[in-house]
């Protein structure tokens, strides 16, 4: 079973229903006792920094996530999901993040309209041999929908180009994290979840 | 790099799409679900629905198709149309919409935009702003002022004074009293994070979008702009991306009765030097 966690915040029923279109076993979970037993984690997240890490936090499923991520229970972080993972965000500076990754998020490159809402290509880090990447074709166009994105780190695996370099996903051992959204990104993003799921059997 | 969205847009009646011409007429052009569906398949980018159900079992309807439709497909999925109230929103956010457009309620009271914002995230609040041209009193019988209000002259004559747009709520029905540039800049501070623009003199015509009316908004605001309204033939996509400087296309009628198909339209954008996501294969 892969648990969605349902912390309250925004449309997070699209990650469920991708993963259950893909013949998956996804529920969305709204406490520890439900994610019981889970093989993957997904943390969604859309809307403000701030507001999801402490809805996060006061629905008792930040504990979910940090046992998942020090368990190596793979782990997928989208959107702000993904960014609440760093330290901390430029989107609310007061408030900590998780901290289970290092470096901040930023805000997008001045002079390029934000938010970015559009497909964009994701473009592959030379060295990276991505599992949550693998049989992807070559121009790969998936869609964001964010203001900040986390500062390039050495786990960064593809990036877009969005008025400079922005990150788009990040990989390190059984944690993995889109700055698009998988599930909103048709067969693409659909190829993604499954390569995702693959980890988590 | 920038890619212009491509969307397909389906009114909804009772569960049924439906097109109007010019906001009356309506024609029935099939299930909501099976054409988002193969939208989705020939690489739409987004898709568009908007309820224009009057009754409220028509609304209960509406709630139904969004969570079929977010079952079978996995592209961005917009609802406008009857949208009053932060439950509103929540209630097509957590059946599967990804964005919310409000129209007449936001124009009614404006703080509803940011209730949304602050709850849902700017991201998944959309301010669909009906425009027309606003014609100056005492104009109304001149050659100039007759021509904006049929739409058909949108270029800027030498020495006329600059262009103007009302806003108008209930479907096209009522002037809000309200210029749209200073009302999409209102929204986007109010936590908008994206307009959808339809020009009412266009809309139906096929005569082509608003260029100027898109260009206001795009040069007056910082966050995306859809234009909408008029798409009849493919290079008026073109024109509203390249002139108008839209983030994003809106079109129903040329995409519902197969005169083009979503693919078609994207390769033509890319011939023309806009840059969009290639159709699927």
């Amino acid at each position: 079973m892969i648990a969605v966690l349902d912390y309250g915040i925004g449309n997070l029923r699209s990650a469920e229903k991708a993963l259950v279109h893909l013949g998956v076993d996804a529920r969305l979970v709204t406490s520890e006792r439900q994610a019981r037993g889970a093989t993957g984690i997904v943390l969604p997240g859309v809307g403000a920094f701030g507001a999801c890490i402490r809805a996060l936090r006061s629905s008792g499923l930040e504990r979910v996530a940090m046992n998942a991520l020090a368990e190596g229970t793979p782990f997928l972080g989208v959107c702000v999901g993904l960014q609440m993972l760093y330290e901390a965000s430029d989107e609310e500076p007061g408030e900590r993040g998780l901290g289970v990754l290092e470096g901040r998020v930023r805000s997008l490159p001045s002079g390029v309209k934000r938010p970015q809402m559009q497909w964009n290509v994701l473009l592959r880090s030379e060295r990276s041999r991505s599992r949550l990447l693998e049989g992807l074709g070559d121009a790969s166009w998936v869609y964001f929908v964010h203001s900040y994105a986390p500062e390039m780190t050495d786990d960064v695996v593809a990036t877009c180009e969005y008025g400079g370099v922005v990150v788009a996903a990040v990989e390190r051992d059984s944690l993995w994290g889109t700055q698009f959204h998988p599930e909103k990104s048709g067969a693409t993003g659909l190829a993604i979840l499954r390569n995702f799921t693959r980890q988590c059997a | 790099m920038r890619a212009v969205r491509v969307i397909p847009c389906l009114d909804v009646d009772s569960g049924r799409v439906v097109k109007g011409v010019q906001f009356g007429d309506l024609r029935d052009a099939g299930d909501p679900v099976e054409l988002a569906h193969r939208y989705d398949a020939e690489g739409a980018d987004e898709v568009v629905f908007l309820d224009i159900t009057a009754s409220s079992e028509g609304r209960a309807t509406m709630v139904d198709v969004v969570r079929r439709a977010a079952e079978q497909v996995f592209i961005p999925l917009t609802v406008g149309g009857g949208v009053r109230t932060l439950d509103d929103a929540i209630k097509l956010l957590r059946a599967g919409a990804d964005k919310v457009a409000v129209n007449t309620a936001a124009v009614q009271d404006p703080l509803l935009v940011s209730r949304i914002a602050e709850a849902l995230g700017s991201q998944c609040v959309v301010v669909a702003i009906d425009a027309r041209v606003s014609v100056p009193r005492g104009n109304e019988e001149s050659p100039e002022g007759a021509a904006a209000v049929r739409g058909v002259n949108h270029e800027q004559v030498p020495g006329a004074p600059p262009e103007r747009w009302e806003v108008f709520t209930h479907g096209g029905r009522f002037p809000a009293g309200i210029d749209a540039c200073e009302w999409a800049l209102r929204c986007q501070e109010l936590g908008a994070g994206e307009l959808l623009v339809t020009s009412m003199d266009r809309d139906g015509t096929k005569d082509g979008f608003d260029v100027a009316l898109t260009r206001a908004i795009t040069s007056t605001c910082s966050v995306p702009v859809v234009a909408s309204g008029g798409a009849g033939e493919l290079q008026h996509l073109v024109d509203v991306a390249l002139l108008g400087g839209a983030d994003a296309v809106l079109a129903a009628s040329i995409f519902h009765y197969e005169e083009h198909s979503i693919a078609e339209a994207k390769r033509y954008l890319a011939s023309r030097g806009v840059s969009v996501r290639p159709p699927n294969p």
